[in-house]
């Protein structure tokens, strides 16, 4: 086979295996979503307990990031104003970035990075510890049992942690820019409460961090649940799991903002 | 094909491959019901995958698989996991779910599918961890066990729920001599008590022998033998009397096929 044929077989395959790919995690997602609510045992102790693994461990990282990003957009954003003598437009400066990418998008890399890994590692362990199977040979569903609360948790985590990471953003600013730099704080609260409207900027915020949340949970649920079941496998599924939601969630934001933002 | 009362299990015609590799091709099996069967062969002629089909965690390629009478291929998927509340099984590996106590692994199969009260578990999990010696092990992690001990724990598991039929995946493997006497008097004793239905897959031959009603050879795809433990012992048949003497040359290959030995070992510099 010369060079142009070959090249067109894997194309081929690889267009193949990518769509068997997007079926699997489609009909995983579907499976996750309609078999959530009924089945054996109560479901809310599972999603409690995950809400907290996922959720609540983040929040030490979250917060402190969100902390440093805050004050190091108040530090750049004066040194640019103050130039032109508008350094009270910090305020807005830093909440709008906070509130519309930063918070959003770094809350959702961070979480790929801290807990969407740590979910692909738990579920491809259980699955190569035959953990799995003998749910299933117990009688209980994996996906119910296993699946649906992680990814559940992930997806109500998000948007609160996307939250928080702003919050603590916009208080590093002060920090910064009030008690460091001076900022009259009147006009940084002031132009701040101004520029931010609730409608737009808070709820596309918001948007963006569920769709994140459902995009990163649902990566990293299905590639536990479809790793190959050694060891390596799994440091495979969770490399994949971080480099995969990482891009989606980049790509996912420029598309979210060109609808939200650009006028699209 | 009509089915026989008699048996808990009947597997007709069964063939199964993991992609290009043949496992299975074309094998009948009953397993009666209330008696305890065992199935030997080499390592790696799929008796694990045998156990994963009747579970159905595995669909055959051909052939089917009645449980109970039911055809595994016709059933939903509550009526599946309803069948399967009845059948235990013991993992190879154990299986344990690691962030669970002991205690909670045996209890766990009581909470799902039974509306008993915390008090009750609490007293049938303790009877089962008693019975293989374990229940001062009760609130340990599975990470803190020995793998002997953790198989013994899965076997506490497996019975919890007092179902009708118990697949054990090599049960003895990892024992000592004590605890492997315990564990062969206790799975006889579970069929004399319960009418327990059980499938064996071990291979260890006299303790196997010991229990075994029914005896199956699995090798190359297929059962090569079947019958009582003593008839299979006094067989001439060149492939049983191979595999119950442990004779490494013989008609049952002990390698996984391959190419030629001294050609594989020259080949590198030819
Ligand atoms: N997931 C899999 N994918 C591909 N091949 C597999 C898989 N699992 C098992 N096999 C192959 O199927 C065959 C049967 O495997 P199985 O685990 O059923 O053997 P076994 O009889 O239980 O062996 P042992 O006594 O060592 O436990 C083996 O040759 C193995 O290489
Ligand atoms: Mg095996």
């Amino acid at each position: 086979m010369n060079w142009c044929t070959e090249s067109m077989v894997s194309l081929g395959r690889w267009g193949v295996d990518t769509v068997r790919v997007m079926g699997r995690a489609t009909l995983i997602l579907f499976l996750m979503l309609s078999r959530g609510g009924g089945g054996q045992g109560a479901f809310f102790p599972l999603l409690v307990r995950q809400v907290y693994v996922v959720g609540v461990l983040s929040l030490v990282i979250i917060a402190v990031a969100g902390l440093f990003i805050g004050m190091v957009l108040a530090l750049q954003g004066y040194n640019i104003l103050v130039g032109y003598g508008t350094e009270q437009a910090v305020g807005q400066l830093v909440a709008l970035s906070l509130v519309r990418e930063l918070g959003p998008v770094v809350t959702a890399l961070l979480f790929a990075g801290r807990a969407g890994s740590a979910l692909t590692a738990e579920i491809g362990l259980m699955k190569t510890t035959d953990q799995l199977a003998s749910l299933e040979m117990i009688g209980v569903d994996p996906l119910r049992q296993i699946a649906a609360p992680r990814f559940l948790a992930g997806v109500i985590s998000m948007p609160i942690l996307a939250c928080i990471f702003s919050m603590v953003g916009i208080l590093g600013g002060a920090l910064i820019g009030i008690d460091w730099l001076g900022i009259y704080d009147g006009s940084f609260w002031g132009n701040m409460e101004q520029a931010v409207s609730f409608a737009d900027d808070v709820m596309d915020g918001l948007i963006k961090s569920v769709v994140f949340g459902v995009v990163v949970s649902w990566i990293a649920v299905f590639q536990g649940y479809e790793s190959m079941p050694t060891s390596e496998g799994i440091s495979l599924a969770t490399t994949r799991t971080v480099v995969y939601s990482s891009l989606a969630v980049l790509a996912l934001d420029l598309f979210l903002t060109a609808v939200m933002f650009g006028d699209l | 094909m009509t089915e026989n009362k008699d048996n808990f299990i009947e597997i007709r015609g069964l063939s199964f491959g993991y992609g290009n590799k043949v496992v299975f091709d074309g094998v009948d099996m009953d397993i009666p019901r209330g008696k305890v069967t065992a199935v030997m062969g080499p390592s790696g002629t799929g008796k694990t995958t045998l156990l994963r089909l009747i579970g159905a965690q595995l669909t055959p390629d051909a052939g089917t698989v009645r449980v109970d009478g039911q055809l595994l291929s016709s059933l939903r998927r509550d009526e599946l996991f309803h069948l399967r509340a009845r059948m235990g099984m013991l993992f190879q590996s154990g299986a344990l779910f690691t962030d669970m106590s002991v205690f909670d692994n045996v209890a766990f199969p009581l909470r799902v599918h039974t509306g008993l009260a915390e008090s009750m578990i609490r007293d049938i999990v303790l009877m089962k961890l008693q019975t293989v010696g374990l229940r001062g092990a009760a609130s340990l992690m599975p990470a803190m066990l020995s793998g002997g001990m953790a198989r013994r724990v899965a076997l506490a598991r497996a019975t919890a729920l007092d179902p009708d039929f118990i697949m054990y995946d090599e049960p003895f493997v990892g024992q000592d001599p004590i605890a492997m006497g315990v564990l062969v008097n206790l799975l006889g004793s579970l069929k004399k008590a319960l009418g327990l239905t059980s499938l064996i897959v071990s291979h260890d031959l006299a303790e196997t022998a010991a229990i075994a009603d029914v005896l199956y050879i699995l090798a190359n795809g297929s059962v090569i033998a079947s019958g009582r433990p003593d008839e299979l012992q006094n067989s001439d048949d060149p492939q049983v009397t191979q595999f119950m003497k442990g004779l490494p040359d013989g008609p049952v290959p002990f390698h996984y096929p391959a190419k030629d030995y001294s050609e594989d070992m020259l080949g590198e510099s030819a």
